[in-house]
């Protein structure tokens, strides 16, 4: 008898980070390292404007591409910030997250067969989207000794006549990386040569640490025009339950984006898409004291890691270490689940971020220092354990 | 570095040199001696416990009492301040612009207390003018702390992408 289940759907696996969620929470007293979202609540000044837009009865659809002050907003926002220029009304869409950015982009490009480049680790919903779209995701591996930075050549060697696109996700989830302004030129560089879609996922982009800013591969000579820079607010304004992100690129692309959009979204949801422009507005300040404090948890957990022996790579983005557990003659899926079941501390195996993610795990610090304090003193009694 | 220094010790005294050197990334021998070298020049002028003094027990009673004075010749207000801050039950003392001079906050353990010590030891100083006390019924929010917060919980899944 044939499913009633589409083959495609079928044959997806389920993320390795639910059937690890499925473990953690059956059980009680967990401290977790294992979240990918802020541990801060939106700032009062944006949740006040949104409460705001209720009373003013602002509860009907917007524009599909988003509401044009919000996107004006963001037009404004990427030319200050990253000296990219977009026309608010043809080269914006306001996504239901960054998520929705993701998907949109690859059913916007893909045909039947065509294969995207995926620098992994990475964000777990690629490559699934990748394959609902009906394309072939090609992985490129990278790994610690290159601080988990994806080069040029790694790329290059993996193109073939069928590459339509490749994405990339920096600062990235699950590593932590970052790219140098050197890394960008040459991928750019590359890049320029090959009739390649380059879907730039940045929403850890305010996230930057250290004095290099993030730096936007779209702003390199030639990249313009066949990007997509994915970015959201989940992340840099602790807004992850509003589900608000934006897609900007030639006015071909995101039109493309924009038809599937309206059909399957029809907008983003309009109070969201109100905080949102309050947070582009004023949230400036809220989001510069998130960093700083981010920034102290970072520190504060890569020295206690390698004070234990972990063996750690230094994240400059996002707020994920990626320590390596390697030593301790243990696959990462069988140390976190011990870690779970013997000190009840959860952080994510990496694995579940892509075939070279084995031997590390995903520690998360958007956590408050005691709890990242706790979580640390379980990490050393199971390692003491061993 | 000072400044860092003291968000950090301004938001939890009980962090150590060793922790707040890892946290700025600096030597812990550096914020040793800027906090040895802050306490002696009264930047750092102690480091105490905010306590929800409700849950503790009930006799304790805040007041804030607007109190209008005489300034002294060549002391101006400062003479006339001192005389209130002594006062051991005298928790703070700040110099106002608007329409009063002095506002003192004390704390009691009850009405009474309070009452004493407004009409046995203010009032009766010669520079003062007036009075007027009022009791705090509840505190919200104390030195940037929320009390008794609604939902402090994470409420974030354990695991997520």
């Amino acid at each position: 008898m044939s499913s009633l289940i589409a083959k495609t759907i079928e044959d997806l696996p389920y993320s390795g980070i639910r059937r690890f969620f499925d473990i953690a929470s059956e059980m009680k007293d967990v401290v977790s390292l294992g979240v990918g979202e802020p541990d801060f609540v939106t700032p009062w000044h944006i949740r006040e404007e949104a409460v705001f837009s209720l009373e003013q009865r602002h509860t009907m659809y917007t524009a599909n591409a988003g509401m044009p002050a919000l996107r004006n907003e963001i037009s404004r926002y990427m030319s200050e910030q990253y000296g990219l220029r977009y026309h608010p009304g043809t080269q914006i869409l306001v996504t239901v997250g960054a998520s929705e950015g993701i998907d949109v982009a690859f059913r916007a490009v893909l045909n039947p067969g065509d294969e995207v480049l995926v620098a992994e680790p990475c964000f777990v919903s690629y490559k699934p989207c990748i394959l609902m779209a009906g394309g072939i995701p090609v992985s490129i591996p990278t790994n610690a000794g290159n601080g988990f930075r994806v080069t040029a050549d790694d790329i290059k060697s993996r193109i073939t006549g069928k590459t339509k696109a490749i994405i990339l996700n920096y600062p990235n989830n699950p590593t932590g990386a970052v790219l140098e302004h050197g890394d960008l030129e040459k991928i750019a560089e590359l890049l320029r040569e090959h009739k390649i879609i380059l879907i730039s996922d940045e929403i850890y982009a305010e996230l930057t640490y250290g004095n290099t800013p993030h730096k936007s591969i779209a702003s390199l000579p030639g990249m313009y025009d066949k990007t997509i820079v994915l970015n959201g607010f989940s992340k840099a304004y602790a807004m992850t339950g509003w589900r608000l992100g934006y897609a900007c690129g030639s006015e071909e692309l995101i039109a493309a984006m924009t038809k599937i959009h309206q059909y399957v979204i029809m907008c983003a949801p309009t109070i969201a898409q109100y905080g949102g422009l309050e947070a582009l507005r004023s949230g400036k300040k809220s989001v510069a004291s998130m960093r700083k404090e981010y920034d102290v948890r970072r520190r504060f957990m890569l020295s206690e890691l390698r004070k234990m022996g972990i063996d750690c790579f230094e994240a400059r983005g996002a707020f994920y270490l990626f320590p390596s557990v390697e030593r301790f003659g243990m696959t990462s899926e069988e140390f976190c689940t011990r870690l779970l079941q013997e000190q009840r501390l959860a952080v994510v195996p990496g694995t579940a971020f892509g075939e070279c993610g084995a031997g590390y795990v995903r520690c998360s610090y958007a956590y408050s220092i005691d709890s990242i304090k706790e979580a640390l003193s379980r990490l050393q009694k199971f390692i003491n354990s061993l | 570095m000072r400044k860092d220094i003291l968000s950090l010790l301004e938001q939890n005294a009980k962090l150590t040199a060793e922790e707040i050197s890892v946290i700025l990334g600096i030597p812990s021998g550096d914020v040793e001696n800027e906090i040895n070298q802050m306490e002696k020049e009264q930047i750092i002028c102690g480091y105490g416990a905010f306590i929800n003094w409700k849950y503790v027990d009930d006799e304790h009673l805040t007041a804030l009492i607007e109190v209008k004075v005489t300034p002294s010749r060549g002391k101006g207000f400062k003479r006339i301040a001192e005389r209130i801050y002594r006062f051991d039950e005298v928790k703070a003392v700040y110099l106002m612009s608007g329409a009063y001079d002095l506002a003192v906050i004390i704390e009691g353990k009850s009405l009474n207390d309070v009452a004493g010590f407004v009409s046995d030891k203010l009032s009766p100083l010669d520079s003062v003018l007036s009075t007027a006390t009022h009791f705090v019924l509840n505190k919200f929010k104390d030195h940037g702390i929320i009390f008794n917060e609604q939902g402090g919980e994470d409420e974030r899944m354990i695991v997520s992408p």
